[in-house]
């Protein structure tokens, strides 16, 4: 379970305070499938973060099953992001000039998960991300947009994680894989209870989800069942 | 993290960076293989001109002829061109000065030596037993001339093995041959051993025959050139050396000290100019040496800094991905260590190879010294973990987020 209380994110730059989350508070429960929508510039990558247990608000408190995260210690932080949460990066955030399945396996290198158990789970990874096998051994550069974005996705769920964040996780995908990509989604959360979080501009995609909050400038202007209208 | 993932990782990381990584262990290469070369360079010169000079014998002080000024005129002959010094001077100071633990008189010359067929030009040293003493010479076949030899102006001749390769091939034993110099005929009664080529006068290219023998025949005078005096220990050298200069001026009737017709050389002068020489040489070739480890240290600086925005990047998704600031400290550790490391043996090997081509092509005694090895070791070390470790373990203290941004 998730729960924001007064958060608030403030960034200096130039000697100017901006205010790019304003006393957000919401709570996720465990098993939840929300769309954080919202135009660009209103936060919500800056919450994101804030959720992935990446960064710390300015003030206020982030209560990730129950414990307030933002007193974690570095060490701690890393721990709860490398067993519990998955974090797909609008950037994508790949290591350059590394393969495909190493990218995917990195994360399973820092839980020390056993070796010969890696490579199965990175390629499932991929496969559930809707990635082609030929490109699994092709470096992280000499792969297009739609194809990083899918090696970001599988990263996030290569852990298994109980809770998946994803920055638009499909801006980069055509209709046909985008859809691939939001089945897997909706298939966790089903099935396996994972909790999904994901961020997007399109309203069909906003439309997998069972609830939308959207934001302008860093306020929750409006956090609604969605009654699934168009599917 | 396994110590075997943290193996795979630093080598994949290395391995996805080749141009960073080879270009630092490049600047390291330069870096330690030029500070071992040149130190060794160095301490080889240095060590060459020493054994050069200590093969002159121990403990000497040199008298040799100087051109007798007149008062107002600073006009002086070549020294050792003069002809001021006699047997009788030596004798002289055999007699009388008491600190003189030896003596032996040279009267050299250059002639052209013929033996069988072949010939050389060579030195030809006139001198007495003393000789071999005071001047570090052994005897590898045959003998050294004998008083008798000297008194009798015998017409024998003791040849350094230079002149025995050159006259009767080498490693041949020509002792009871004759050879010949000016027309005249010596018996050759011993070869002197190798010492090897150093420097100023090779002693292996000599020959050497009784000074009497050399007046008589090749100068046709009763001069010598130098007059060889061996102190008993470094400690009465100066001691000997006024000693020796007072008796040669009452010799010479020469009351005013200025005016002599002889200059005394101190060996120990000799050493202590040289040695100032070669430190100045050793300084010169260690700034070359600072030079080129700070070259390679800014060239390894450059490499980081302008990979730093990469790399700090990288930090913050390794650590938005599960990583710890130990595992991110540790991989960069490694990291370090395996260039530094890499480098440094390489440089080593470089270093080593230099000095080893130094030897061989100009003859210097060139040594890497463990000293340097261990010097340029630290260096490179420093450089690795300035360079590469600590900005690494700065960027593993950001969080992932700051990290991810860095610009
Ligand atoms: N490190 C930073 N320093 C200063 N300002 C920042 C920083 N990061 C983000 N901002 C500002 O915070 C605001 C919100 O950024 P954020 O990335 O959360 O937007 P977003 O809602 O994800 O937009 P988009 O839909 O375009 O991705 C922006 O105005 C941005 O300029
Ligand atoms: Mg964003």
């Amino acid at each position: 379970m998730l729960e924001c209380k007064n958060l608030t994110k403030i960034y200096e730059s130039g000697g100017e305070e901006l205010i790019v989350l304003k006393n957000l508070s919401f709570k996720i429960e465990d098993g939840e499938f929300v769309a954080i929508i919202g135009p660009s510039g209103s936060g919500k990558s800056t919450l994101m973060h804030i959720l992935g247990a990446l960064d710390t608000p300015t003030s206020g408190e982030y209560l990730f099953n129950g414990k307030n995260i933002s007193e974690f210690s570095d060490d701690e932080l890393a721990n709860i992001r490398k067993t519990q949460i998955g974090f797909v990066f609008q950037a994508f955030n790949l290591l350059p000039r590394t393969s495909v399945l190493r990218n995917v396996m990195l994360p399973l290198v820092y839980a020390d998960t056993p070796e010969a158990e890696r490579e199965p789970r990175a390629k499932e990874a991929l496969k559930n991300a809707g990635l082609d096998e030929d490109h699994f051994q092709h470096l992280s550069n000499q792969l297009s947009g739609g194809q990083m974005q899918r090696v970001a996705i599988a990263r996030a769920l290569v852990n298994n994680p109980t809770l998946i964040l994803a920055d638009e996780p499909t801006g980069n995908l055509d209709t046909k894989t985008g859809k691939i990509v939001l089945e897997t989604f909706r298939k966790l959360n089903k099935e396996h209870g994972h909790t999904i979080i994901l961020i997007t501009h399109e309203p069909d995609v906003a439309e997998a989800a069972n609830r939308i909050i959207t934001i302008r400038d860093g306020v929750i202007v409006e956090d609604k069942k969605n009654t699934h209208s168009l599917l | 993290m396994k110590n075997a993932d943290l193996i795979h990782e630093t080598i994949s990381s290395l391995l996805a960076n080749k141009i960073r990584s080879s270009l630092t262990v490049l600047g390291i290469v330069i870096g330690i293989g030029s500070v071992i070369a040149m130190i060794a360079i160095g301490q080889g010169a240095q060590n060459s001109i020493k054994a050069s000079i200590d093969s002159l014998g121990s403990n000497l002080i040199m008298v040799t002829p100087g051109a007798q000024r007149t008062i107002g005129s600073p006009v002086s002959a070549g020294r050792g061109s003069a002809q001021s010094l006699t047997l009788a001077d030596a004798a002289a100071i055999t007699q009388n000065v008491s600190l003189a633990q030896n003596v032996a008189s040279e009267l050299s010359g250059r002639y052209q030596v013929t033996a069988a067929g072949t010939n050389t030009n060579t030195s030809v040293l006139g001198t007495t037993s003393m000789y071999p003493i005071v001047r570090n010479i052994t005897i590898d076949q045959g003998v050294f001339l004998s008083d008798q030899h000297v008194s009798s102006l015998a017409k024998v001749a003791v040849i350094g093995p230079t002149v025995r390769d050159d006259l009767f091939g080498v490693g041949s034993s020509p002792i009871g041959q004759t050879i010949r110099i000016k027309k005249i005929d010596f018996k050759i009664i011993g070869i002197t051993v190798a010492k090897g080529g150093s420097g100023f006068s090779n002693q292996d290219d000599m020959i050497y025959i009784p000074i009497t023998t050399a007046q008589q025949f090749l100068s046709g005078n009763q001069y010598v050139s130098t007059i060889d005096v061996q102190a008993a220990d470094a400690a009465s050298m100066t001691e000997l050396q006024s000693e020796v200069t007072t008796l040669l001026l009452s010799q010479h009737h020469i009351s005013d000290p200025a005016l002599a017709d002889f200059s005394t050389l101190n060996q120990a002068d000799i050493i202590a100019t040289a040695s100032t020489v070669t430190g100045t040489f050793t300084i010169l070739l260690g700034s070359v040496a600072a030079i080129s480890l700070l070259v390679g240290g800014i060239g390894i600086m450059n490499m980081m800094l302008t990979t730093v925005t990469e790399r700090t990047r990288e930090i913050g998704l390794r650590k938005a991905v599960g990583a710890t600031q130990s595992d991110i400290s540790t991989q960069f550790l490694a990291e370090a260590v395996a260039l530094t490391f890499t480098g440094g043996f390489i440089g080593i090997v470089l270093g080593e190879l230099v000095a080893c081509a130094v030897r061989q092509l100009a003859g210097i005694a060139a040594s890497v010294s463990f000293i340097s090895i261990i010097l340029a070791f630290g260096v490179s070390a420093g450089i690795g973990i300035i360079f590469d470790y600590y900005p690494a373990r700065r960027a593993a203290k950001l969080n992932p987020i700051q990290a991810l941004r860095y610009e």
